[in-house]
This record gives C-alpha cells, structure tokens and sequence, in this order.
C-alpha cells in the first residue's frame, strides 16, 4: 500500500516536470538560438579577424582586445555614455518628480497638462531624432528661428562639436522626462490617501506633507528609476543614429554607434565583436553596482 | 497660519507658471512638426519656424498617402506586428504556466536565466544573429523580424506573466484537478482565459516597442520592400533631404497610429507602456 503510494507520488512528479518543460521548450529554444548562442559567439569572434562575409575567419588572439583597450574613440565614446547616463539623472530624475507632484497635488483639473506632458513618448526614438534634427536646424530650426528673431545669429548646435552631445542629451531629456513623471505618478498613487487626510488633521500643509512624507515614501520608486535610466544610458543607439550619427566628427558617437559603424558601415566585425562584448561587460558591471547601492541603501 | 497659506498660493502659482513652461517645451517640437507639414517646400525656409502654414498644402501628404511604397512599408509593419504577437504571449503564456505554478527541479534556475536576460544590450547579438540570418537564406526578409522580436521580447514579458500568474488563485485550479482535469487542459481553459488582462498590458507594451524597432530591422533587411515603417522614415530622409516639409509630413504620419490608440485606450496605454518599468 505504502510503496504503490510512493510510485504514484513520484510518477505524478515526473509528469509535472516533464508537463514544465514542454510548456517551456519555445522560451528556451527562442533564447538559446537568439540570445544565449549570439552571446557566445560574440566572445569567439571577438578574437578573429573577420570582415563578416568571407568563410575565413582567423583567429588572432587579443589583438582585437588590446587595440580596443587602448582605442581613444571607443573610451570616448564611453565617456559620452556615462555622461548622457549622469546629465540624464540630475535632468530627468528631479523634473519627473516636479512634474507628478504638480499632477498628484493638482488632480484632475490639469488632466490636458499630463496629456500634453506625455506626448513625447508617444514617439518613436527614430521619430525624436529626426524631429529634432530639423528642430535644431539652422535652416528653417526653432531654436535658430528664436534667436534671430531676438537680433541673434544662427544657433548650429548639432553642428558644434562642443555642444552637440548636450544637444543631445537635451533631446533626451525630452523624450524619456514623460516616462519618469507616470511612473512617479504611479508611485504617489499607490500612497494611501488617508496618509494625507492623517497629517492634515495634524496640521500639516501639502508642502509639509510632500517634503516629509510623500517624497520618502517614494525613494524605492526613485530608487528603481534610477537602475532603469542608467541601464537605459548606456546602451542608447536609434535616437544618436538618426540625428547626429555619432558626429560632428566623434563629438556623439557611443558605444553601440560605434560597434555598429565598426561592424556594419566598414565590415570589420572581428573588431565590432570586441566592442559589442566590452559593452556587454562595462554595462553588466556597471548595472550589477548600481544596483548592489540601490539595494543597500534601505529595504524595500 | 493665514500668511502660511498665503506662501502657498504663490508657490501654486509660481508651480503652474513652471507647469505651463514645460508645457511648452513638450508641445513646441510637436506643433513644428504639424504645422511645417502643411507647408510648401519653399515656405519653410522664408517663413519662420512656427508661422502658420499660408494655406493648408496637403501635397505632402497626398504624395506619401499615394505613394504604394508607403503601404508596402506599412504591410511590412503589421504583419512583423501580428505574427510577433502572436507568438510573444502564446510562448510567454506557455512560459509563465510552470514558472509560476508547479514545483519541479530547475525552477528556480531556468526563472533565473530568463530574468537575468532583462538588461542585456541587445546590440551584443547583432552580429551573430546578422550571420544567422544569412546562412538561413533568411537575410532580408520580413520574417526574420519575428523571430528576433519575439525572442528578445521575451525575458521582460515572461518576468511581468510569471508575477500575474501567481495572483491566480489556487482554489480555482486545485478544485478542476480534483475533478480530473489534467494539466494541459487546466492551462487552456482556466489559466489562459483568466491571464487576459495581463496578456492585454504585455500586447500594448511589447506591441509599441515592435512597433517602433529600428536597428534589427535596419540591419536585418536591405530591399526596400522588405522594410517596415520605422525605416520608412530613414528611406524618406534619404530621398526629401532638403524637403523639410515632406519629411515633417511623414514623422506626422508615423506619430498619428500612437496618438490615435493613445485617445481610445488612454490610461491602459499608458500603463501598457509602463509595463516594462519594473526592478531590473
């Protein structure tokens, strides 16, 4: 009796585990063929010399390693990376919280103001490029539309090789700020309305409600946001591509516009690999501390 | 007290007056595009930037609207549209059953890596997948775009239906075992049709992203008939150059699917887009 009661439990377990794993064959056939394979092979041809549609590939060691190391354009264009990601999160951050807390405090009156405000994600990063390659056109721009009109000359910023990565990252901005203001605004909604009846019985006026209690109870969505925007900054390409194509000369180019340039433009995809494969390692290394610090500064 | 809510009015005030200059700063970009599309090709260089259009000129319009490329374009786009889809929740669904549900070996481990997928720059697969696509004879072709889509769709949407599949309860799948409906069966009529409201966030969510994919689309195809929507935009930038009016008329075209979507779903939109916002 026991024994024949044991058989059935474990038959019964091998059919759930088989019952999984059909269930999950698509999942893992996808991934292994489309990223797990991808990824390793990336490695391997990181270490060939290959111009990506010839048969022969030759292995030539760390070469493609050391030059990548000592590559001036590529470091450059990480710093430009790591830029975007640091402007990105003194401009996004604090104007996203402004703005949902106008819309929190605000209610439904302002409703055309968050329609408007979102707007801009309702483009595609190709879109937002292009718009803005015109928008900051010398010819026929805005920007240089406004300041002739107050006397000024034309105002070229994607044309600057000073300016045009804050340009850029004003772009940006600009784009991905709605993102960060509804997913604040999610955040304040999911904080009780009682906590705010509470402290006004108390005495405490909206200011003193927001400053004290609502923007503290809202560091683990700031928290994660920040892993979000940071990931996000480093791995940039559509909007780059199309507007600025890495330039005026190498004032724009990032780590994936340069990878693709290497890889696509001038075929020499034994050194792309090596640059898509440092992306890989700089943003997991960076993503796993950013996140080690989110994670520590408190538990949520 | 009275002087304490005095400094409140005027810091409301002083909030709208910033409220309604970010409003600007949102809406300007836009009303460029709308207005500057309605121009002729020589108007916008001697008008100014934001002067209203002399007369409403539809000719850029009428031009792309008749062009067949364009629809073509369009085909493109709603058949990698559909397809991906498709097989995006089918497989996720699929994926999330046992994930969230059974009790097996390795569990936790396949979760893992599928998880751990979420961060990773997909640029790291261009090139492999770019060669795979060749040595498949799949190289420009639109269905290349599916496969790709879907799989580099699936770690997030996975990580948000194993989550929805957890709040199913129980009771409802433990009371059709006992009535002896086995575990395919139970999936298919109970799992499914109550996952329908996560299934609808991850169509808007991943749908929008499909939608709006560049750089495989970009790498993958080459033929103009192969291409979908996005690239349409980079096809008409290489024809009209100098035309910034036709080339306003085309983003405007490309933004008009969202904004109409955006005014009948509205706040599931919103929150379809969301979705993708979780912890890494």
């Amino acid at each position: 009796m026991n024994i024949k009661k044991e058989s059935l439990a474990s038959r019964r377990q091998r059919s759930t585990i088989i019952c999984a794993y059909v269930f999950l064959i698509p999942v893992i056939i996808l991934m292994v063929v489309f990223l797990f394979y991808p990824i390793v092979q990336t490695f391997i041809n990181s270490f060939t010399s290959w111009n990506g549609i010839s048969a022969n590939k030759s292995f030539n060691g760390f070469y493609n390693w050391n030059k990548l190391i000592h590559d001036s354009d590529f470091w450059k264009a990480f710093l430009n990376n790591i830029k975007i990601m640091v402007l990105s999160l003194i401009i996004q951050m604090p104007i996203g919280i402004l703005l949902a807390t106008f819309l929190d405090t605000g209610g439904r009156k302002y409703n055309l103001f968050k329609i408007i405000w979102f707007l801009p994600l309702l483009m595609s990063s190709v879109a937002v490029g292009y718009l803005f390659h015109y928008v900051l056109a010398t010819n026929g721009g805005i920007i240089s539309g406004i300041s002739q009109l107050f006397g000024g000359g034309v105002v070229d910023l994607l044309g600057s090789q000073k300016y045009a990565l804050y340009a850029v990252i004003g772009v940006i901005c600009w784009q991905f700020i709605p993102f960060y203001m509804v997913y604040y605004m999610a955040g304040y909604s999911s904080i009780s309305e009682d906590l705010y009846e509470a402290a006004a019985i108390d005495g405490a006026t909206r200011t003193q409600y927001i400053r004290k209690i609502a923007i503290p109870m809202l560091v683990p969505t700031i928290k994660s946001a920040i892993v979000m925007s940071v990931v996000g900054s480093l791995k940039y390409f559509d909007l780059v591509y199309v507007m600025t194509n890495g330039g005026p000369g190498t004032s724009t180019e990032l780590m994936a516009t340069y990878m693709y340039k290497n890889s696509f433009v001038t075929y020499n995809m034994g050194y792309g690999s090596a640059i898509a494969a440092g992306m890989f390692i700089l943003i997991t290394a960076i993503a796993t501390i950013i996140m080690r610090v989110m994670n520590t500064g408190g538990d949520d | 007290m009275v002087s304490g809510k005095k400094n409140s009015h005027i810091g409301w005030i002083v909030a709208v007056i910033m409220a309604i200059f970010w409003l600007l700063i949102a809406f300007v970009p836009f009303l460029f595009m709308v207005l500057t599309g309605f121009k002729e090709k020589l108007e916008v260089i001697l008008g100014g930037a934001l002067a209203f259009p002399k007369s409403l000129y539809l000719d850029n319009y009428r031009s792309i609207i008749t062009d067949p490329s364009f629809w073509n374009y369009f085909k493109n786009s709603v058949i990698v549209l559909v397809l991906s889809l498709f097989f995006l929740l089918l497989f996720t669904a699929f994926a999330a059953y046992p994930l969230s549900r059974f009790k097996f070996k390795g569990r936790g481990f396949v979760y893992f890596l599928i998880v751990a997928c979420m961060s990773i720059p997909i640029h790291v697969t261009m090139i492999p997948v770019f060669q795979m696509s060749i040595r498949t004879h799949m190289y420009d072709s639109i269905w290349i775009l599916i496969p790709t889509a879907v799989a580099f769709a699936i770690p997030v949407s996975v990580f948000i239906m194993t989550g929805f599949m957890q709040g199913i309860p129980k009771e409802l799948e433990e009371s059709a075992d006992i009535d002896g409906c086995g575990r395919y069966r139970r999936f298919f009529r109970i799992i499914l049709p109550l996952s329908k409201p996560g299934l609808s966030t991850l169509a808007i969510y991943n749908g929008v992203n499909i939608w709006n994919e560049f750089i495989f689309a970009f790498t993958l195809t080459q033929s103009e008939k192969n291409r979908t929507l996005p690239l349409a935009l980079w096809n008409y930038q290489g024809q009209y150059s100098s035309n910034t009016a036709m080339i306003m008329a085309c983003l405007t075209l490309s933004v008009l699917p969202m904004i109409i979507m955006f005014s009948i779903l509205q706040d599931k939109l919103v929150k379809g887009m969301m979705a993708g916002a979780v912890k890494g």
